[in-house]
């Protein structure tokens, strides 16, 4: 085999190139986020279309043991998701949207001992429930609650298995991945197409001229627990 | 080696209770590998429980063997140099325990080899696991060498003193790690302690030197007394920084009146009492001592039971209790859970039994007489 000049150099320079790209697409690629209008969401508080759509979709068991529930999406108290923030008296007993949140600095992937947990440029944190051996780190480092062990096998709690995507195995760790399968494919997340008052909103932060960033420069928004410096890319407008 | 017929029935009575621990462990363990983590009483928001605390007290027997090492090969204190072998036999026994505890704690045990396989350096735990994993090997190393050695009444080989003292920096680091592992972890404010570290590293020490006491009383070893004080003064220091680690931890949390971290502490405020008592109570009962030397295996049991308590109970759960989402779930774990706990320990106290026999086979017919005995059996063995 005859080595070039020219791809010796290619061949020396690659992790420099590797790099350069990688920065490349952090700056110029897509960044998906999600706006909760919560203005929206909780004029009906009974409404759980969003969690039906996707934990159908994604083969979610529904485990009668609370303590032991797997979830993608769920309504949770304004006081639980936002803690000290919330004012007490309406914080106590009004819902919101719960979901990963897909932080830019996330802390499952950090502690995870063999990458099973990962951030893609994207933004989105994957999940490959292939290669976790369930070692729980995840759960503890995440601070939003995200993620959902199977304590037993899920298949029996799956009423109707969807054949398009996957059931997972007992013993590994589950969560939300903004519908990458749909992304990939050019849609929006299950929840976002389910939501019948288009309080959710799906799309790319790196767009100035995206509907998300319309929303976020037009009204205030908070995220869940910012202090802990995560970076949520899921906003709530209030 | 000869027993007197007495001992040979305790013997035989003490591996038959380790063998049927094992046995339920290893049952119990199968219908967890079948069943899931289901079997325990672990949940969404206490994702670890009794296996991870104890993984974290085994963690600090193991690293104990280090103080044994650092005060006879690095201060050439005489006291502790036939000391140094049973420690580190502990030591062995206690590293197997924490990796039978880890593998039990998974969901998937069949995958662990992925962290070998896809290495993750940013990770705690992939680091976690091999340290131990070196640990382990330096100090079963040193242990075959070092009963070769005295087997054939050769002094140790001159690489060995290397190994030996790498052995010290290896076991601070791995408790150091191990506290890390609960360290960096955002929205688990109990935790979030840069004392943690610091913690482990006493509490380890006081307890690996209470249990290597008590293992030795219990395996009716001879001791000389001055070896006795030096354990005992070694035990009282150790565990008096614990306990004041501990205060200066509760201050902290209390009086900047922070609302998360204080609730985890009441959570925990039970267990956090009685470690803290028995510790309390073991510092004044190493005190008296000096007056009274049948006062120190009690003494070392209550330091064990204190760190005990303190790593296997108030630490893992409660850091869980109440979850980021302010939820309080408490957590019980369930008969097969602590069965497997058990048998875990059954294996370790079996390791460490057949190491520990070995040892002493060797010492005694080098015409050391490692044993404590009546004066009726003194006269039986002749």
């Amino acid at each position: 085999m005859r080595i070039s000049r020219n791809g010796f150099l290619r061949f020396l320079a690659a992790p420099i190139l590797m790099l350069a790209r990688k920065r490349a697409t952090a700056a110029h690629g897509k960044r998906w986020v999600m706006v909760i209008d919560n203005r929206k969401c909780m004029q009906d508080e009974g409404c759980t279309k969003c969690i039906q759509a996707c934990h159908i979709a994604h083969n979610v068991p529904s485990i009668p043991d609370a303590r032991r529930e797997v979830k993608w999406i769920w309504k949770e108290r304004f006081r639980r998701l936002f803690g000290a923030e919330a004012v007490p008296v309406m914080a106590e007993n009004r819902l919101s949207l719960a979901l990963c949140n897909h932080c830019e600095n996330p802390p499952c992937t950090r502690v995870c001992p063999t990458g099973a947990t990962w951030k893609r440029a994207d933004g989105i944190v994957m999940m490959d429930e292939h290669r976790c051996i369930g070692c729980r780190y995840c759960m503890a480092a995440c601070p939003y609650g995200a993620r959902s062990f199977n304590f037993v096998d899920p298949r029996p709690y799956i009423a109707n298995r969807s054949a398009d995507y996957p059931a997972r195995s007992k013993g590994v760790v589950e969560k939300c991945t903004f519908c990458e399968e749909r992304i990939s494919a050019g849609r929006l997340p299950r929840c976002v197409e389910a939501c019948p008052s288009g309080a959710l909103v799906f799309g790319d932060w790196n767009d100035p001229k995206s509907e998300v960033r319309k929303l976020l420069e037009s009204r205030y928004a908070i995220r869940r627990h910012p202090e802990l410096g995560t970076g949520p890319s899921v906003f709530y407008v209030i | 080696m000869h027993f007197p017929d007495q001992q040979q029935r305790a013997y035989r009575a003490w591996i038959t209770v380790l063998v049927t621990l094992a046995l339920a462990g290893a049952w119990c363990y199968l219908r967890q590998l079948n069943m899931g983590l289901g079997l325990t009483g672990l949940s969404r928001d206490v994702t670890w429980g009794l296996y991870i605390g104890q993984f974290t007290f085994a963690d600090g027997l193991a690293a104990s063997a280090a103080i044994l090492v650092l005060l006879s090969a690095v201060h050439g204190s005489r006291s502790f140099r036939k000391l140094v072998l049973y420690g580190q036999i502990l030591a062995i026994a206690s590293a197997i325990a924490c990796m039978l505890f880890v593998v039990a704690d998974l969901g998937q045990p069949s995958l662990l080899w992925n962290v070998l396989l896809h290495p993750s350096p940013v990770s705690i735990m992939f680091w976690d696991v091999v340290v131990l994993a070196g640990y382990l090997a330096i100090t079963a190393l040193i242990v075959t060498v070092t009963i070769n050695c005295e087997r054939k009444d050769l002094p140790p080989p001159r690489w060995l003193r290397p190994v030996a003292v790498l052995s010290i920096p290896w076991a601070i680091g791995m408790q150091t790690v191990s506290a890390f592992l609960y360290c960096g972890l955002p929205g688990r404010s109990m935790w979030l302690s840069a004392i943690l570290a610091p913690r482990f590293i006493v509490s380890a020490f006081a307890s690996g030197t209470a249990l290597l006491v008590l293992v030795l009383r219990f395996a009716r070893v001879r001791l000389e007394s001055e070896t006795l004080r030096k354990a005992r003064t070694l035990i009282a220091y150790t565990m008096a920084l614990n306990l004041f680690f501990l205060l200066l931890e509760v201050f902290t949390t209390l009086y900047s009146r922070i609302p998360e971290p204080i609730d985890h502490y009441q959570a925990s405020a039970p267990w956090i009492w009685i470690s803290g008592t028995l510790a309390a109570t073991s510092l004044a009962l190493l005190n008296g001592f000096r007056r009274n030397e049948r006062l120190l295996p009690v003494a070392c049991a209550f330091t064990v039971a204190s760190v005990w308590i303190e790593k296997g109970f108030a630490l893992v759960p409660s850091g869980f209790v109440p979850s980021p989402l302010g939820v309080v779930t408490t957590y019980t774990p369930t008969v097969p859970e602590i069965l497997i706990a058990a048998g875990i320990w059954a294996v370790s106290a079996l390791i460490a039994t057949l190491l520990f026999r070995t040892a002493f086979a060797v010492r005694s017919y080098n015409g050391e007489k490692p044993y404590l005995l009546s004066v009726e059996q003194e006269i039986l063995i002749r």
